[in-house]
């Protein structure tokens, strides 16, 4: 974690004085090192930068791409690309959300699960699919999401 | 050059845009995120007209006139237009008008009911964001919020605080503040800027009324009430009157028809703050202590430089605003001369302002559990008050306010305009040194609307430069020039709104420039006039330091009317 800290710092500090332009590409190189965006590396952009961080938050929340929770033990990604779409992917989406109690972008309090929403993970003849910490799961349901979970928490219940 | 507008020509300068063509010539046009003196973002596009040649509408507020345009600005085009952006504005709003604060002042009810739309024809999805009631100011709904954008340009053009701003996108977009998170913790510094320009009930001042009511209903409490300088010039307009009527005499009277059981004035702790703040500058000046100093009566701006220049707390000077001078002047000196316990005192305020309710609620402007003031209303708030108890301002008797509290100078009186704090403390500090009046006591360049004002004052010889500032985006400027070197000032004025508290944020609403051109002639036009034009004349405030106080900067002083600051860690 303190490594991942004074990454960030070194990543914005790098950045001291540029442009207005660069705020995306600094909000995606920390996202990259960090997980997520947290308020104080909102902050620290904003102010490198010379930018409110009101506005740097207005910015990064206009894309889907950033978050501002850090991700769970089991990232979860899932794919509301057009097959996967045509393939029923909204209602595993809605069974996700409900299951976890949490809405893309978050993370379940327990720190377990984390959910984005991805556009094609390039595997459209598994369709509907997911990801979950970099494992994909082929031909989701609503049905089999419990089930999917069910194995992760197994897992961290027995490394606990 | 001429211009064709609805089969009439009209003439149009070179360089404006088609909107103040229309406006100058009488054709009204509905606009939403429109603010004058502001490059335009043609966000609402209600402000669109048919022009010759073009295939689309075109948003007159953004696109410049051109030799021999012709321009419709009422075709039933333009008007089915208007009429379709009020209609989607209105699929998602709440429809709870009978319960809104700006109920009959909100522009898009007015816009609704101008373009003839009596249903809904829309319905959406509703926003259910929650209300931010958390600061001690202002509170934001934001599903009565249009986006219309101009809260979100006033705080970070005009005030430089950028406190909100838009976030997310789409269907989903809403304003608010970094993280999302209350305002209270955010870097907004209360000024109401916000709500001055928003045209929907989406902001407003945390409403007080029912508790100073409450207040005066109960028999065990003694309540006391005192009224800015910039009140009596602007309190006329929520009673339709012209703007810049002096309304003071009248004032007073409904104020104590209202059942306040003391009317003081704030003009006559100006007058104290001046005594102390102008011998404040002197020893600063002749025992190099901090320069330039600030004023400190304007609250936004207190906590702007708390928030994002605290390496300039030093230069603030410690006097307190009038309102909290008076505040503890009451239930200290007052209530013993009175014989009432300071419990048994609610101390409210008339403010033109929404920053005066984040101060009054300071710790440090209290004496052990007991805030000095106890209730802060603006001068809207003042008007609905009066408005509920069915008191005619215009048929008022004139009357006069308390003594000794409420005895002032005409010099306590122009703290309400942008350079009248200055002005009455250049007075009064010539006098300190020199033991003579100014041979002129008006300054002329400390005067007027601009947004920043210098002048050099020769006292006995000693060159004083000093600079009156409004707005915090010009604040900021000026603050940047010292941190980069600039030592050529000694004395500056800020004052948080644009104008001064004549333009404050509890003001009354839909002012224009020419409305705030008026206010700030009644306060010159009442100095003009006044028998006593300086602070130090002020024979309540004199007898108030013999009896009481000792003398300017003295230890009492020192315990009831100064103050410290303290930096704040937000996300700014």
């Amino acid at each position: 974690m303190t490594t991942e800290t004074v990454n960030v710092e070194e990543i914005i500090a790098r950045h001291r004085g540029a442009g207005r332009d660069t705020l995306i590409p600094i909000l995606q190189e920390v996202q990259e090192a960090e997980g997520y965006l947290s308020r104080t590396s909102v902050a620290k952009i904003g102010e490198v930068l010379g930018l409110p961080a009101s506005k740097v938050y207005s910015v990064a929340t206009f894309y889907n791409q950033f978050r501002f929770q850090p991700l769970g033990r089991f990232h979860i990604q899932i794919c509301r690309g057009t097959a996967c779409h045509v393939k029923g992917s909204a209602a595993v989406l809605e069974t996700l959300c409900r299951e976890l109690e949490i809405e893309p972008g978050e993370t379940t309090r327990d720190r377990l699960f984390s959910l984005e929403v991805v556009v094609c993970i390039g595997v459209c003849g598994l369709a509907p699919v997911i990801s979950v910490g970099g494992n994909v799961h082929a031909r989701m349901t609503p049905g089999k999401v419990t089930q999917i979970l069910d194995i992760y928490r197994g897992k961290a219940a027995e490394d606990a | 050059m001429s211009i064709q507008v609805d089969n009439r020509q009209i003439e149009a300068h070179e360089g404006e845009t088609i909107l103040s063509a229309l406006r100058r010539n009488g054709v009204e046009v509905p606009t939403l995120c429109h603010m004058d003196g502001m490059a335009p973002t043609g966000a609402c596009r209600l402000c669109v007209v048919e022009v010759e040649g073009f295939g689309g509408l075109v948003p007159s507020c953004s696109y410049p006139v051109a030799e021999g345009m012709k321009i419709k600005s009422r075709s039933p085009r333009v008007l089915d237009a208007r009429r379709t952006v009020v209609q989607l504005l209105l699929s998602n709003h709440p429809d709870d008008c009978l319960y809104c604060s700006r109920a009959a002042k909100c522009e898009l009810q007015e816009l609704a009911s101008e373009l003839g739309i009596s249903e809904r024809l829309y319905s959406g999805e509703k926003s259910t964001r929650t209300k931010d009631v958390s600061s001690p100011s202002l509170v934001r709904d934001p599903d009565k919020c249009i986006l219309c954008g101009r809260c979100v340009r006033v705080c970070e053009e005009i005030q430089s605080v950028s406190a909100i701003d838009f976030m997310n996108r789409g269907s989903k977009s809403f304003v608010g503040t970094v993280f999302d998170c209350g305002l209270n913790v955010s870097s907004c510094i209360n000024c109401g800027q916000c709500v001055v320009v928003c045209p929907t009930g989406a902001l407003s001042e945390r409403f007080e009324i029912d508790d100073v009511l409450a207040a005066i209903a109960d028999p065990d409490k003694f309540v006391v009430v005192q009224h800015a300088p910039a009140i009596s010039v602007t309190l006329a307009e929520e009673f339709d009157m012209k703007p810049g009527t002096d309304v003071n005499g009248k004032m007073v009277a409904a104020l104590r028809r209202v059942g306040f059981d003391r009317v003081f004035d704030t003009s006559f702790s100006a007058d104290l703050t001046i005594m102390e703040e102008g011998s404040e500058l002197v020893q600063r000046l002749t025992s190099g202590g901090v320069l330039p100093m600030f004023t400190s009566c304007s609250p936004g701006w207190i906590k702007f430089v708390e928030t994002f220049y605290p390496e300039f707390m030093p230069n603030l000077s410690t006097c307190k605003s009038p309102q909290q001078m008076m505040g503890a002047l009451i239930k200290t000196f007052y209530a013993e001369r009175q014989g009432i316990s300071p419990e048994n005192i609610v101390s409210v305020s008339i403010m033109p302002c929404t920053a005066k309710k984040f101060e009054a609620r300071r710790g440090e402007m209290g004496r052990g559990q007991l805030q000095d003031l106890d209730y802060v209303l603006t001068t809207r708030e003042l008007g609905a008050l009066l408005r509920r108890c069915g008191v005619n301002i215009e048929k008022m008797e004139s009357d006069t306010a308390d003594t000794p509290l409420g005895e002032r100078t005409t010099a306590g009186k122009i703290f309400g305009a942008s350079g009248g704090v200055m002005e009455a403390a250049a007075r009064t500090a010539h006098f300190l040194v020199t033991g003579r009046e100014l041979d002129k006591l008006e300054i002329k360049p400390l005067r007027g609307l601009e947004g920043i004002k210098q002048a050099s004052l020769d006292i006995d010889g000693t060159q004083v430069n000093i600079a009156v500032v409004s707005g915090l985006g010009n604040a900021r400027a000026l603050l940047e020039e010292v941190r980069s070197g600039r030592q050529d000032l000694h004395f500056v004025e800020v004052m948080t709104c644009p104008g001064g508290c004549i333009a404050g944020g509890g003001q009354p609403l839909n002012a224009d420039l020419d409305a705030v051109r008026a206010r700030m002639k009644a306060l010159y036009k009442i100095d003009r006039d006044g028998p006593v034009k300086t602070s130090h004349s002020n024979v309540a405030v004199k007898k108030l330091y013999d009896e009481f106080l000792g003398k300017p900067l003295g230890h009492k002083s020192h315990e009831l009317l100064h103050t410290s600051y303290e930096g704040r860690e937000v996300i700014k």
